[in-house]
């Protein structure tokens, strides 16, 4: 009955893939890959979780007490045959799973780029409390809470954060990361389709959490350029004093665009000027904290 | 004001309904039951046979009692988010605005891992591994009414902050830099804090005390291949426990530096390094988990066997995978954060440790499963939840295991998946390992047996509560659901929520099951009596002497010459209760004295936990010299134990004749 369950419950997870915004449903390179992996993974664990769930039940059925027919071996406690067969079926299942997740660590090592004719985009995001900042450095305006992003080319992020840490996550395009203050952390996704796909934090940050919620919107090549152009003239700009107030917490904050940003505003928020950091760079060259 | 540092009237949340009515309710039943101790005059009973006593049993029974209690708070605090996620939907913000459901599942999480679980691996090990042994008790019985208490004095603070204050809103991991001063100024990360440093001092002890009593005191001739494999369990998890909580309390230790005397371990300014904390918790946090799955794989075993009226197959690779598990464990921490974006080598090596820890646990589940294989399984209430917890622990393991692989990681860390997954094998792996425990040997405990139709009952809506509470989390986790929401916009995730309610509300009638179980059998304990010692036909030596046992557990320590000592001796010797006992010389027993050095002593740890919490700090001091004076006393006592005459052993034989001296 609990295997039918889970059976039941399988199928159902992968009809609703097909409707929802889920993982099950990628909408890019990542995604799909990553979905693969689960697929090949799950299949291989299946082929040994499920007939070891019914002999479990058959085994326990079979020799219960009232069963005159099942054979009685009170001594049956050792068979070195079965041993080396109880310990090599799930050594070989592991084999299996964990060439599958040394190959899949490196080749969807988040911060690998995408082989792709295009020409990355460069997004630098900030989780704030509680919303998040995206800055797009080569075209020199930023966004809040809204992601837009072109179809068919590869994105290539920076994220850190103004204050505790927070998980950048868009499911559908694939691959979270954490965001965390001081450091930089790195992530190539794309998105292969157009459309509006949910994203969200996914490392509790505090009370306004729950809304720190954006829409990426993948669109064409010529859309972006015109979206481009529209943050451009909306006027807002983001220095260190709009940066400051932005930076205030406050909750469910509406999307919003700046039409210029001030260079170098994300490596500042990256590194945050410190007595220790100001000493270290007076005293020696030494090693940024962040990741170069 | 200042006399009583950061407390005032403010603190009590007279605003707030929900929390007043359910503090009201808590201090009201702590009251009337105090009262009804008074009037009833059961307090010398109660301090001179319970709160004072050193005797393992004893202690054991009382852990559990504390673990039954918080699972009942755990488990409201679990109603309530269900609840919330379930209405919260759309525009909806449910009935718990954010400050107040961050609280809950902080408390949740918290209150389940280490003053319920906790307590009930500990309390059973402290109830069984002696009576195992063939010992009259742990090594250091004192240090052990100690431990007890330091997590009594844990449980209290938690609760108190449901009245005084508030408790921390960051999650149960208390992830630095949120749980900074800089981002959680109130009380209630100090609660958190504090009365885990005082519940986990009293785990380390308890770890020790363990670990000295397995390696020093087996009875004679029980080498450690000979040794029940719930002992080796346990030997493993005492292992971890003093190689892991070290680690928390030093990780705790820091965090409590920033927060107090300003210090840069985790904070964002200064230099301080946040991924340090999370690296240190699962350094911990990591061996934590087969410190509560480990002695529930020995409880599985001792059951199965049992039931199945066979010795366990594969003792040896038991043995084997219980170590490799052991110290495995220690080497699987990053995969609790492979999205904190370290290289593809250190992933993928995480990554492959963990699934290596799935080969000895795979191993068991085979090994149970060959122990049935020409059994005669009688399916009792403890079978039945070893069948559930084989059937429930694999979807479990192979979710984890799924996610071990960083890819799948990414996609569905920190997500409903994830909460899914853990609860599947916390509930599936420790609750029904310690219910099954909690069937098995009650008998052993109180002379008589648990009734089996509500205890099936429970088992039954338990299973099917477990089925329906978590399975729609690992959908809404593949839907993109992440953990800790307190409402949500997308409406197709509602009915899934529903259903998870529902099942929470299954377990609940599980859990009211389990209550009446234990009404029902205490009104018919003459019925379920136990006369034998002996009532599932067992094969270990706990189930030699009578039930309950005697203070000194055995009246002449067991002589044992192979595994399974007293089913051994059963064979050989068909001489029952029904035959006289032969002539037998009688030898007085040294037993410890009761002592009251572990309660007083956990009173100054709360009185020293507030104070600090509420920077009282005169308060602190005069708790802190209490406690050293309690230790003061004890380490200079006259007499540490008193002897048991020979006859009263030898009266105690007579009207309890079911001991076989082995």
């Amino acid at each position: 009955m609990r295997v039918r369950a889970f059976a039941v419950l399988l199928i159902a997870a992968a009809a609703l893939g097909g409707c929802t915004e889920g993982v099950l449903d990628p909408k890019g390179p990542i995604a799909a890959a990553e979905r693969q992996i689960l697929f090949n993974s799950l299949a291989i664990m299946l082929a040994i979780v499920i007939p070891t769930i019914l002999a479990t039940l058959a085994v326990a059925f079979w020799y219960r007490s009232s069963n005159q027919r099942a054979r009685y071996l009170p001594d049956f406690e050792y068979s070195g045959r079965l041993e080396l067969l109880v310990w090599s079926i799930p050594a070989m299942t592991v084999l299996l799973v964990g060439g599958v997740a040394w190959v899949g660590a490196h080749d969807l090592d988040p911060r690998k780029p995408i082989a792709s004719a295009q020409q990355p985009v460069a997004v630098q995001v900030v989780s704030l409390d509680w919303k998040w900042l995206f800055i797009y450095p080569e075209q020199g305006i930023a966004s809040v809470n809204h992601l837009t992003v072109p179809v068919g080319t590869p994105i290539s992020f920076e994220l850190t954060s103004s204050s505790v840490m927070n998980s950048f996550f868009v499911p559908q395009l694939g691959s979270q990361i954490y965001t965390m203050s001081g450091m930089v952390t790195r992530l190539q996704l794309q998105a292969d389709h157009a459309g509006t796909y949910p994203g969200l934090s996914a490392n509790f940050s505090g009370d306004g959490f729950a809304d720190m919620r954006f829409d990426v919107d993948a669109v064409s090549a010529e859309q972006f350029a015109q979206w481009i152009t529209h943050a451009r003239s909306s006027g807002a700009v983001l220095d260190a004093a709009t940066y400051a107030d932005l930076a205030k917490p406050s909750k469910a904050v509406a999307p919003s665009i700046y039409g210029a940003v001030a260079p170098k505003l994300f490596h500042d928020i990256a590194n945050p000027p410190s007595a220790m950091n100001v000493m270290a760079q007076l005293v020696c060259s030494a090693p940024q904290r962040s990741e170069k | 004001m200042k006399l009583l540092g950061k407390l005032d009237w403010s603190a009590i949340p007279f605003d707030q309904p929900i929390v007043m009515g359910a503090s009201g309710g808590m201090v009201l039943a702590i009251a009337l039951i105090l009262a009804w101790i008074t009037v009833k005059g059961y307090w010398p009973y109660l301090w001179s046979e319970w709160l004072t006593s050193v005797d393992h049993k004893r202690i054991g029974i009382m852990y559990f009692i504390l673990a039954l209690i918080m699972l009942l708070r755990g488990f409201a605090d679990a109603i309530m988010m269900r609840a919330q996620q379930a209405v919260a939907a759309g525009g909806a913000q449910g009935f718990l605005p954010p400050e107040h459901y961050d609280q809950i599942f902080s408390a949740h999480g918290a209150i389940m891992i280490f003053f319920v679980a906790m307590p009930l691996v500990i309390g059973l090990m402290n109830f069984v591994v002696p009576l195992q042994l063939g010992i009259r008790d742990v090594a250091f019985p004192t240090l052990n009414s100690v431990s007890l208490w330091l997590t009594a004095s844990g449980i209290l603070l938690t609760n108190i902050s449901l009245v005084v204050g508030e408790y921390a809103k960051t999650g149960w991991v208390a992830y630095a830099p949120l749980s900074e001063l800089e981002f959680s100024p109130g009380v209630g990360v100090d609660y958190y804090l504090w009365a885990l440093q005082i519940a986990g001092v009293g785990t380390l002890m308890a770890g020790i005390n363990f670990v000295a009593t397995i390696l020093k005191m087996r009875a004679p001739g029980m080498s450690l291949m000979r040794m029940p494999v719930f002992c080796w369990t346990a030997l493993a998890t005492n292992l971890l426990i003093v190689a892991a909580f070290p680690v928390l309390t030093a990780t705790f230790a820091m965090l409590l530096l920033d927060r107090y005397l300003g210090f840069h371990f985790f904070t964002l300014a200064g230099e301080g390094n946040q991924m340090m904390y999370v690296n240190l918790f699962w350094i911990w946090g990591h061996p934590e988990v087969y410190i509560l799955i480990l002695p529930m794989f020995g409880v599985f075993s001792e059951v199965v066997a049992t039931f199945s009226g066979k010795p366990l197959f594969g003792y040896r690779s038991m043995v084997a995978a219980t170590m490799a598990i052991c110290v495995l464990s220690f080497l699987v921490w990053l995969h609790h954060f492979f999205t904190m974006g370290a290289g593809a080598d250190v992933n993928g090596f995480f990554g492959v440790m963990t699934m290596i820890i799935a080969v000895p646990t795979g191993v068991k589940i085979f090994n149970w499963l060959f122990t049935m294989y020409g059994g005669r399984v009688r399916f009792t209430v403890p079978v039945l939840w070893a069948v559930g917890f084989m059937v429930t622990f694999v979807i479990g393991g192979m979710t984890g295991v799924l996610m071990a692989v960083p890819p799948a990681s990414f996609q569905l860390h920190n997500s409903l998946f994830l909460i899914a997954h853990f609860h599947n094998v916390i509930i599936g792996g420790v609750v029904f390992g310690a219910m099954a425990g909690y069937n098995y040997w009650f008998p052993k405990a109180f002379g008589f047996t648990l009734d089996a139709r509500w205890g099936k009952a429970s088992f039954w809506c338990w299973l099917v509560g477990f089925y329906l509470a978590f399975m729609p989390l690992y959908v809404l986790g593949l839907m993109g659901m992440t953990r800790r929401m307190q409402h949500y916009d997308n409406l197709g995730w509602q009915p899934w929520l529903v259903v998870a309610a529902i099942g929470a509300l299954v377990i609940g009638a599980g859990i009211f099951c389990q209550v009446v179980q234990l009404v029902v059998s205490i009104r018919r304990r003459e019925q379920y009596r136990d006369a034998t010692g002996d009532p599932w036909n067992g094969r270990t030596l706990e189930w030699s002497t009578a039930s309950p046992p005697p203070s000194w557990n055995f009246a002449f320590v067991p002589r044992v010459a192979g595994k399974d000592a007293f089913w051994a001796r059963k064979k050989a010797l068909p001489l029952r209760q029904d035959q006289p006992a032969p002539a037998r010389e009688y030898k007085p027993i040294e037993m410890p004295r009761n002592s009251a050095t572990g309660f007083v002593n956990a009173f100054f740890a709360v009185v020293i936990g507030f104070a600090l919490i509420w920077h009282i700090w005169w308060m602190a001091g005069l708790g802190a010299l209490g406690a050293f004076l309690t230790i003061l006393v004890f380490a200079f006592r006259e007499e540490g134990e008193f002897e048991i005459p020979a006859a009263q052993i030898a009266q105690f034989d007579r009207t309890h004749p079911v001991e076989i001296a082995l």
